[in-house]
């Protein structure tokens, strides 16, 4: 396509978009004026009805959420969303002075807005107490398969281990004057035939 | 500037050159420290002080204020909390005000005796703000 050609496409690209953008001006501003009796909300939102598909559903997720957390003392929402009659005359006789609440109303007025205070959310749980439990009960469990291994699977131990092999491996080992110096035999005493105290 | 006493060297008396060029009272050895003059606590503490005495400060900003104060690696000075308070007066939101202080005695940590101090620093205001600590309510037992 030669540059002319392609200058007159791109112009002509152009006029068209200004087109449509003068028409969705227009639009707007006749669905703006319609829908300003329904109220200001539905303005924003109702742009959206542009693509036929309707207004998507804000799920609960994606609001602000409550939390109790010690690094953020004051969450994005308050805890009760929807206060009782009750809860909402307190809240009127909030705007007045504090000295005249009671310390019960100032409670109440404490958890509508939060859910735990400081000292129960850092409160700790009971659960070391069922983990040290578990750990008992595993070493335990496993003691028990050890000794059921040395019954029923392992056979006899070598003739080398009974107390007679023993003596006169001893008595050999003393014979050969094993490490004679500062080890095994240095601590036997020849003279005497005995152990040295 | 004593760098060239002791020792003769070329690198040093570039040493010395450099230091007199800058015109700025720089440590001995030139090192790659950031240039950018350091907030002093006075500043900090001024700058915090403004931000919750704004009138018409809203519950999203001392919300926002409040976390962030909370983020930091201190213990907010009493006349910090005592403007974070009356914006909380402002706002007509005594619930916060009130986790404001459990929010400080938490960050004290095992410092256990910063929290006894802001009390009594506030003492006033909290007397005249009407607002009750948490030991008086007995929310900081379970």
């Amino acid at each position: 396509m030669d540059n002319r050609a392609r200058g007159y496409n791109i112009t002509l690209q152009l006029h068209k978009d200004l087109h449509i953008l003068t028409i969705l001006t227009a639009f707007l501003m006749l669905a703006t004026r319609a829908l300003s009796l329904v109220g200001k909300r539905a303005i924003s939102t109702s742009i959206c009805v542009r693509g036929g598909h309707g207004v998507a559903k804000v799920d609960d997720y994606a609001l602000p959420a409550y939390f109790d957390r010690r690094e953020n003392p004051l969450p994005d929402v308050q805890f009760v969303t929807e206060l009782s009659a009750v809860q909402k005359s307190l809240k009127e006789k909030e705007k007045g002075s504090w000295a005249t609440l009671s310390n019960e109303e100032k409670i109440a007025l404490y958890r509508i807005s939060f859910k735990q205070s400081f000292a129960e959310m850092n409160e700790g749980t009971k659960e070391w107490k069922s983990v040290i439990a578990g750990m008992f009960f595993f070493i335990g469990m496993t003691g028990l398969v050890v000794l059921w291994q040395r019954k029923f699977v392992y056979g006899p131990v070598p003739p080398t281990f009974e107390s007679e092999w023993k003596e006169k491996e001893v008595q050999r080992m003393l014979d050969m004057r094993i490490n004679p110096v500062e080890g095994f035999s240095a601590k036997w005493d020849y003279e005497n035939k005995e152990w040295k105290k | 500037m004593h760098c060239g006493k002791y020792i003769k060297s070329q690198t040093v008396k570039l040493c010395i050159v450099v230091l007199h060029i800058d015109g700025i009272r720089s440590p001995l050895a030139s090192r790659c420290y950031s240039h950018a003059k350091v907030e002093t606590d006075e500043e900090f503490d001024a700058r915090w002080v403004t931000y919750f005495s704004k009138p018409d400060i809203d519950a999203w900003e001392l919300k926002k204020g409040m976390n962030t104060l909370i983020g930091y690696d201190l213990v907010p000075e009493p006349k910090i909390l005592d403007s974070a308070l009356r914006a909380c007066r402002r706002l007509n939101d005594l619930a916060s005000a009130i986790r404001i202080l459990e929010a400080v005695k938490d960050k004290s940590g095992p410092h256990k005796d910063i929290y006894p101090y802001l009390i009594q620093e506030l003492q006033p205001t909290l007397i005249e703000l009407g607002i009750s600590t948490p030991e008086d309510l007995g929310m900081d037992k379970l």
